[in-house]
């Protein structure tokens, strides 16, 4: 691979505790990012990639700490920039796997451009972003993934702002790799991270944390078992939208252009929606499924190629060189209209 | 070698040390190409050149307005010339609404030449003309009025080509660069030479400028109406090989000669503004020097782009105008803080917010020493020519990895688009850019420093048993864990802050130009150079016992800069700011420096600075 990651180096057999820096972890405690960490180090090993070869890149935020914690290289730059570090990254060291930690605010709100930038550049780096509905750091204020109407110290009568929802906004913005997992569901969350970072282009993970200091149980419908058994969807390539209890099967199925919840029994099996990662037009309407009126979708949504922005670039380069030979300063200086004074 | 050498039958032929021609005309009109050629016929002359485009912000201004007007002016001479000139030996008005604009800038008795076929009813009237002034006698008994029909005498020319009238008209620019090319004995060949390249595909385009050309030429050889014509010997200038150069273009290229140097690879991270933009393009069609060019979503990705590039190990260069510097302020912190080269190219317009983005100014200077939040000092330096940009581009990589320092570079509008006659060095000359990336494990700590520079060590991502975690929160010195210590960031601030001031020890002596003590001291930097150079040339010839400074290290300044001011009884500060760097100079110095500060968008004139050198030394203390 010209720009890929670091496959030729053979990478020594790792454990998890290869992956664990020397600092003390300062998250609250209790905070769902403990999860994610310990997922993620975990993870770490199977990519079969030399630890001096990983990059943690964050903005600023509770998840932005998270590069501090990764015994790898990090950068821990300024809010919502994380995404345009990584891509200067790339461009200049495309031999290097590069990973962004982010959250709502900082991904979706100050930083909302660049990702929309880097997804749609198609960049080869792994974006993990931790939705809380919350602005943590701050201490409580509304993000733009919190519901409607909610009730923060900015909004003590509620907010007015309608919330995004950071898969669709992946998949508008192109993302040719989109999926989602709950840091309670520990498999999951890790065969998600291992997915994604094994993905060639921008891929994008949204992780529903728990800030359990301001936003406690803001995705109860994934942690509450009961309400995990009624709504979690797990998307699995070529099986149906089944979900539900297995005495009260349910599918979502598509009834003309919309998608609709029936019971199991009723749907003719080949009337079932059937997931495919490769139809990205099926991702954008199950990005919007979300309890009560549908389940909530787990796994991967989309998973296509796409062009990566740093390969057409140094390919760009390469032909160049190849063509022209490498730049010379002294030949170009006196290249075009000169004159000679003597 | 000239088609034009030899003096015209009948007309006399004299010789001028130098002179100041502008052209000016509708921006549709083709006025900047004619100046170009016509300082290229200039180059070919051997005289010395500078030169000053002027262009409206609007992409295409509506026909014929006053704020429609673009110019280009240049000064070419048989001596040193600094600067475009102030007044006016030559104006070529291809309009109205251009005679109206630049009139005032013509010396009296000064050649006039206009298109008269463009001086119609609306065309008038969009210049708020009354009347037609080309029919009334003030112009005449002024200036030395040439009314010339350009437009019938070009269609004229070209009458027989197959081209539509849209095209044809657009050839008038040619007619004028020939006439004026006749009147100063300029060599017609390099615009020949030009045509023939540019519309190499299309025989009829470059038939009629050909023609039009050369009838533009023989008009002013054959008609009655031009008693003399001029020529300017070739200016003694340093021998070697030369090439016209431009202040953008000539920072893209020294960033070349840096990534040849290095040996590392560059990114170079823009958004389209003016007038920085240049640089953008020029650098991204030199993909053979490694040099990787992206086009960000914003200002602040542009910055960032180029930190996180630094990060691992390349070259990390941003460029923009003041507005877009302001917007990667946080980001230009954070390369304070994680101690990473970058390079900041700033090329200064008229402000504030969106200003006068054509025009020149030289008002960023507080902003490039402490437009940031809290302390974050920044190497600063500043071209005081085009070709200047050249070095100083390649000196801020060189300073930028060797003191692991941001370096802000403030070029400006006039030096940006102006360009000069430039000898071109041999690149083995250049210092060497020793890049020494970090790979022993053995002791290392990410803000371990050097004792000589206090650079940090520079490790690239990658490199086995070196992975560490850098980042904007403050840090303890030498491990750089995270560190809210009350006596660590004291002494953080200071070490960034004495960093920054070691690079004095990169500064040569400073140049003065004059005697080493006396009555006044011109202390300037940046574009101003050539205005002063002028102006201070002039006052030491008229008997006063006046020197002038230019900096190129803003910050720090030279080491011996104290002692010089110190040795004349004034000390004068131009700058096209309300006064910037004389607040420095005394605030640094105790010296009670006086400014001369105009803000107009346009360059100082040397006749300004030279009436504020009078003043200043017959002023009582």
């Amino acid at each position: 691979m010209s720009a890929g990651g670091a496959e030729a180096k053979e990478a020594p057999k790792y454990t998890k505790k290869d992956f664990e820096s020397d600092q003390d972890v300062r998250w609250c405690p209790g905070c769902g990012d403990y999860a994610i960490l310990s997922a993620v180090q975990k993870t770490m090993p199977d990519l079969g990639i030399p630890k001096e070869d990983i990059v943690f890149i964050s903005g600023i935020g509770c998840s932005s700490r998270f590069p501090y914690y990764m015994n790898t290289y990090g950068f821990h730059t300024i809010h919502g920039r994380a995404p345009a570090v990584a891509t200067g990254l790339r461009l200049a060291r495309p031999d290097l796997k590069v990973f962004i930690v982010t959250g709502d605010g900082d991904g979706l709100s100050i930083g909302g451009n660049h990702m929309l930038h880097v997804l749609r550049r198609n960049v080869n780096v792994t974006i993990l972003l931790f939705n809380n509905r919350i602005y943590g750091l701050t201490k409580g204020q509304y993000s733009p993934t919190s519901e409607l109407g909610k009730v923060t110290k900015s909004t003590p009568l509620g907010s007015a702002d309608r919330p995004v929802s950071p898969l669709a906004f992946a998949l508008g913005c192109g993302a040719t790799f989109v999926a989602r997992t709950v840091d309670r569901n520990i498999a999951h969350m890790e065969e998600m991270v291992r997915r994604a970072a094994h993905h060639k282009g921008a891929a994008f993970v949204e992780i529903l944390q728990n800030c359990n200091v301001y936003n406690d149980l803001a995705w109860n419908v994934m942690y509450d078992k009961e309400q995990k058994l009624q709504y979690e969807l797990r998307l699995e390539p070529g099986k149906p939208l089944l979900f539900g209890p297995q005495d009260d099967r349910r599918a979502v199925i598509m009834d003309g252009v919309r998608p609709k919840v029936v019971k199991a029994k009723d749907v003719a099996a080949s009337a079932l929606w059937v997931h495919d990662e490769t139809n990205v037009n099926a991702a954008k309407l199950l990005a919007d499924l979300f309890a009560p009126d549908f389940p909530v979708p787990i796994g991967v949504l989309a998973a296509v190629t796409g062009p990566v922005y740093e390969e057409i670039m140094l390919d760009q380069e390469q032909k160049a060189i190849s063509e022209r030979g490498p730049g010379d300063i002294a030949k170009l200086l006196t290249s075009g209209d000169t004159w000679r004074i003597s | 070698m000239s088609e034009t050498a030899a003096p015209a039958k009948g007309k006399s032929l004299k010789e001028l040390d130098r002179a100041v021609v502008r052209f000016a005309g509708d921006s549709g009109d083709g006025m900047q190409l004619t100046g170009e050629q016509f300082t290229t016929e200039s180059a070919w002359a051997g005289n010395d050149i500078a030169t000053l485009p002027n262009f409206p912000a609007e992409i295409r201004a509506p026909a014929g307005t006053l704020f429609g007007v673009s110019s280009f002016q240049l000064q070419f001479g048989s001596q040193r010339v600094y600067t475009p000139g102030d007044r006016l030996d030559c104006l070529v008005a291809m309009n109205p609404a251009a005679l109206k604009v630049h009139l005032r800038d013509l010396k009296p008795g000064g050649l006039l030449v206009v298109n008269t076929a463009a001086f119609d009813k609306r065309n008038l009237d969009k210049a708020d003309y009354a009347a037609n002034p080309l029919e009334e006698s003030t112009l005449a008994e002024r200036y030395r009025l040439h009314k010339v029909d350009m437009t019938a005498l070009t269609y004229e020319a070209i009458k027989d080509l197959p081209l539509g009238a849209k095209e044809k008209d657009r050839t008038k620019n040619f007619f004028a660069l020939g006439l004026v090319s006749w009147i100063y004995t300029r060599p017609l060949e390099p615009t020949l030479e030009w045509i023939t390249k540019k519309f190499a595909k299309n025989a009829s385009i470059a038939e009629a400028n050909t023609r039009v050309l050369k009838a533009g030429h023989a008009y002013g050889e054959t008609a009655e109406i031009f008693a003399e014509h001029y020529t300017i010997e070739p200016a003694e200038m340093a021998p070697g090989l030369y090439r016209a150069m431009t202040g953008n273009r000539a920072l893209a290229w020294g960033i070349l000669a840096a990534a040849q140097r290095s040996k590392i690879p560059v990114v170079y991270g823009a958004y389209p503004i003016t007038p920085a933009s240049d640089i953008l393009h020029e650098l991204a069609l030199h993909k053979r020097f490694r040099v990787r060019t992206i086009q960000a979503e914003d200002e602040i990705a542009a910055v960032t782009a180029a930190i996180g590039a630094a990060f691992g190990g390349a070259i990390g260069v941003t460029g923009s105008s003041g507005p877009g510097i302001a917007l990667k302020g946080e980001a230009i912190g954070l390369a304070v803080t994680a101690e990473l080269p970058l390079v900041i190219f700033d090329i200064q317009r008229g402000g504030p917010s969106t200003g006068l983005p054509t025009k020149t100014e030289q008002a960023d200077l507080m902003q490039a020493l402490y437009g940031r939040n809290s302390e974050s000092p920044v190497v600063v330096l500043a071209p005081a020519t085009p070709g200047d940009c050249f070095y100083i581009a390649y000196e801020a990589v060189r300073v930028a990895t060797k003191y692991m320092v941001p370096v802000m570079v403030l070029s400006d509008g006039f030096l940006a688009n102006g360009s000069e006659p430039w000898l071109i060095p041999d690149p083995e000359t250049l210092p060497p850019i020793e890049i020494g990336f970090r790979t022993e494990s053995a002791g290392f700590f990410p803000y371990l420093r050097d004792p000589a520079t206090l650079a940090r060590p520079w490790v690239r991502p990658g490199t086995p048993g070196l992975e560490h975690r850098i980042g904007g929160i403050e840090k303890q010195d030498v491990t750089g864990n995270i560190s809210y210590d009350p006596e660590n960031h004291d002494h953080m601030v200071r070490t960034r802050a004495e960093k920054v001031r070691r690079v004095a020890q990169e500064i040569p002596p400073t140049t003065i130009n004059g005697p080493a003590t006396g009555d006044l001291l011109v202390v300037g930097w940046g574009g101003t150079y050539g205005a002063i150079m002028a102006a201070v040339e002039r006052a030491q010839t008229e008997g006063r016992t006046v020197a002038s400074i230019h900096l190129r290290y803003m910050n720090p300044l030279p080491p011996d800069l104290g002692q010089i001011l110190r040795e004349y009884r004034r000390v004068l500060v131009p700058e096209i700011n309300s006064g910037q760097l004389v607040r420095v100079l005394r605030a640094e110095y105790l010296v009670d420096a006086v400014g001369f500060n105009r803000m107009r968008g346009l360059p100082l004139a040397s006749e300004e600075i030279l009436e504020a050198i009078n003043q200043l030394v017959e002023s009582p203390i």
